[in-house]
């Protein structure tokens, strides 16, 4: 007999006792747990929730992102930046400084490794815990490109792209797709169990709350 | 590699040790009290988290049972994704199959994610006699690991390290086990994770097979979920051409949405944190993005064996969020290393008994290794009743009886060292059933009340090793009830 025989036979012994007609949707399950809870504006909530967790939070318009964008860059000296395929060009500051790098398959990880900074967007974000959930559609890349670099700038459409709460986040994510949640730069609690920011994952997360 | 859990001696003799270690009970301490404030915090911040509670016990039940129909859902979503689903009946079978699958690959080097399943299972030790090097890349498993120690907490594995030592550790081992310690570290934490990160960085960037466990798999899609803080996960989930988790049969939630309860509890109640900085979901392989192999090992190894248990079967809710160790009077004196298992504290002690049966010293002592006093079940985001679960196995060690192990009804019999125990009881049934000889007995202790040792002298004597003896009143509540009001009727 195979294991797989071998540990649903268990299974079913071991569940004797649940009535053969019971069928899972039997056994109920209250979801009277709140939907959202209601931030007055999500937005702002979205902003101090990042924030909170030590995300770089910046506002501006779609007029004035690609002049922050290049301010960012330049801020930290970043020459070589990922850039994902369909992120829009137009928001792309002219900076010569900077060198654009396409994510491509073959990149490999020490490549990666050498970049100075990643520029995406999202698929969404969510206000009640302060998360950007990205999930590899245009503009966003492959999963590495957001954890190589040390600085990550995320531009999130606000307020379109944004809901309250997770409830709220999950029917409008793919989940066929490979998704990254992030809530603040890369944390650990496993000294003393006191969080400190910066291990694997980028150290700096800067997000812009972009407005039409 | 790290040690392994195997001859450790029974829960009251390791305590007995570790509680001595002030250091480690100093540390223990400031780490638990910590984060015990920091929980209440983050879960008062949701008005709504009793309803949340109970629809995360009833998900879980919903799962449980109904087990076989959504494993059977789970491994059909996930071969359909492009992934390979195989079976382990115990800790043997799945570190070899994880064994052959790293073999074939040709590689003898793995990043690991941390696990709580490959820890129950030993698979550091299985590769390494395979001549297979397997890195542990969460931070407190890297201290563990470095360290050559054991893991005592479920969430932060070093918990009984504080960064002095941890610092020490560093400077001493790293060189070992690759890029060594930057010169001049100090144990700022900062600098001891910008140390961790430069160690690790080049393991990540070679790495072409990664090992991990999950936190939830998503029978009706086939996703499994990752949770986790440093980055460390994801770079074992996304940079290897071959990716292998090892995932206990319980871990299963039936459907996507079901995780709307599961992603609010889980950070509120482990690293109180509205929520974890990174959570990975994949399902199956994706095509440019991640391994381009993807195993999933689905592992029994005495879960079954607790599900035919419907008292202990609540066990398997647990979503390993490590709070209850966090409030535990006993956890937090004796240290994680004395309840002898991957899983310390009060799930544990409920948990490892019935994953490997109540048959050795040790795993019948863990029932006892809890005051009762329920913290732990109060702070439990999915309800286990963990007092519950401890009253009815300590019956089966005292008792023995009908039980379940490697999928096979067992009568098991009544554990040594408890016959006292066991007379004792007997006695008292049998003078409740006789009240004249009760009463007289009871007034012969009265009588004879100086004449009470403090300690009891023959078997008796480990109980009041730690307890004082109860003194006896002068006068019993029979005779004072008699006296006083004897005869009236009492409305």
């Amino acid at each position: 007999m195979s294991s797989r025989d071998a540990i649903l036979g268990r299974v079913r012994r071991a569940l004797a006792d649940v009535p053969r007609e019971e069928s899972p949707d039997d056994v109920a399950v209250a979801r009277d747990y709140l939907r959202t809870h209601s931030p007055a504006d999500a937005v702002e909530t979205l902003a101090e929730n990042l924030a909170d967790y030590r995300a770089l939070v910046h506002r501006t318009d779609t007029a004035g992102l690609p002049d922050l964008i290049g301010r960012l860059l330049a801020a930290r000296g970043s020459r070589d930046v990922v850039v994902p395929d369909g992120f829009p060009a137009e928001w792309l500051p002219q900076a010569d400084a900077v060198r654009w790098v396409q994510d491509t398959p073959e990149a490999t990880p020490d490549e990666l490794d050498r970049m100075d900074s990643v520029l995406t967007g999202c698929a969404l974000a969510i206000a009640e815990t302060g998360t950007l959930v990205l999930d590899g559609s245009a503009g966003q890349g492959r999963r590495r490109i957001t954890l190589m670099p040390d600085h990550h700038i995320c531009v999130v459409r606000v307020p379109e792209q944004v809901v309250d709460s997770v409830p709220e986040a999950l029917p409008r994510l793919v989940p066929t797709r490979p998704l990254t949640w992030i809530s603040g730069p890369s944390a650990t609690s496993d000294i003393e169990l006191d969080r400190v920011e910066g291990v694997h994952g980028p150290r700096t997360l800067e997000v812009v709350l972009v407005t039409r | 590699m790290s040690g392994t859990y195997l001859g450790m001696p029974a829960f009251p003799k390791a305590a007995t040790l570790s509680t001595r270690n002030t250091r480690m009970r100093a540390n223990l301490t400031h780490a638990t009290h910590t984060i015990r404030d920091k929980r209440a915090a983050a879960v008062r911040e949701l008005p709504d988290w009793a309803q949340l509670r109970a629809a995360g016990a009833a998900v879980k039940d919903r799962t449980l049972r109904h087990l076989d129909h959504y494993l059977e859902q789970l491994e059909a979503a996930v071969t359909a994704a492009g992934g390979t689903v195989h079976w382990a009946a115990d800790a043997r079978e799945a570190n070899r199959i994880v064994t052959s699958l790293v073999r074939a690959t040709g590689e003898t080097e793995v990043v690991k994610v941390k696990s709580m399943a490959t820890q129950e299972i030993g698979l550091n030790a299985a590769l390494e006699a395979a001549g297979i090097r397997a890195y542990e890349t969460d931070l407190a498993e890297l201290i563990v690991q470095l360290g050559d120690d054991l893991p005592s907490h479920i969430l932060v594995p070093a918990i009984h390290r504080n960064r002095d030592e941890i610092r020490d550790i560093f400077r001493e081992r790293m060189a070992d086990w690759g890029r060594p310690a930057p010169e001049g570290l100090t144990e700022e934490p900062a600098v001891l994770a910008e140390a961790a990160r430069l160690h690790l960085r080049e393991k990540f960037l070679r790495a072409k097979v990664g090992i991990s466990g999950a936190n939830f798999m998503v029978a009706d899609t086939g996703t499994l979920v990752v949770v986790e803080s440093e980055g460390n996960g994801r770079m074992c989930l996304t940079l290897p051409e071959t990716l292998i988790s090892v995932v206990g049969i319980e871990k299963i939630v039936p459907t996507w949405q079901d995780l709307e309860v599961f992603l609010q509890l889980l950070p509120r109640s482990s690293t109180a944190e509205r929520m974890n900085p990174y959570t990975s979901t994949w399902t199956g392989t994706t095509d440019g993005d991640g391994p381009r192999t993807f195993h999933l090992v689905l592992l029994d190894n005495g879960r079954t064996d607790t599900l035919a248990d419907t008292v202990g079967r609540q066990a398997l809710r647990c979503i390993r969020c490590s709070a209850c160790l966090n409030v535990c009077p006993v956890y937090e004196r004796a240290g994680g290393h004395a309840y002898g298992s991957a899983y310390p504290g009060p799930i544990g002690a409920i948990l490892t008994p019935q994953l490997r049966g109540v048959t050795s010293e040790l795993d019948a002592s863990l029932p006892y290794a809890s005051s009762l006093c329920g913290a732990c079940y109060e702070v439990c985001p999915v309800a286990i009743d963990i007092p519950e679960v401890l009253v009815h196995l300590r019956e089966r060690v005292v008792q023995g009886g009908e039980t379940t192990i490697r999928g096979v009804r067992t009568r098991i019999r009544p554990a040594k060292g408890h016959a006292a125990e066991r007379a004792a009881m007997r006695a008292a049934r049998w003078a409740l059933d006789h009240p004249a000889a009760m009463r007289t007995g009871q007034r012969l202790a009265a009588r004879t009340r100086r004449f009470h040792p403090k300690r009891l002298p023959g078997p008796g004597r480990a109980w009041t090793a730690s307890r004082e003896m109860p003194t006896v009143p002068a006068e019993s509540f029979r005779d004072w009830w008699q006296r006083e009001r004897g005869g009236k009727v009492t409305r």
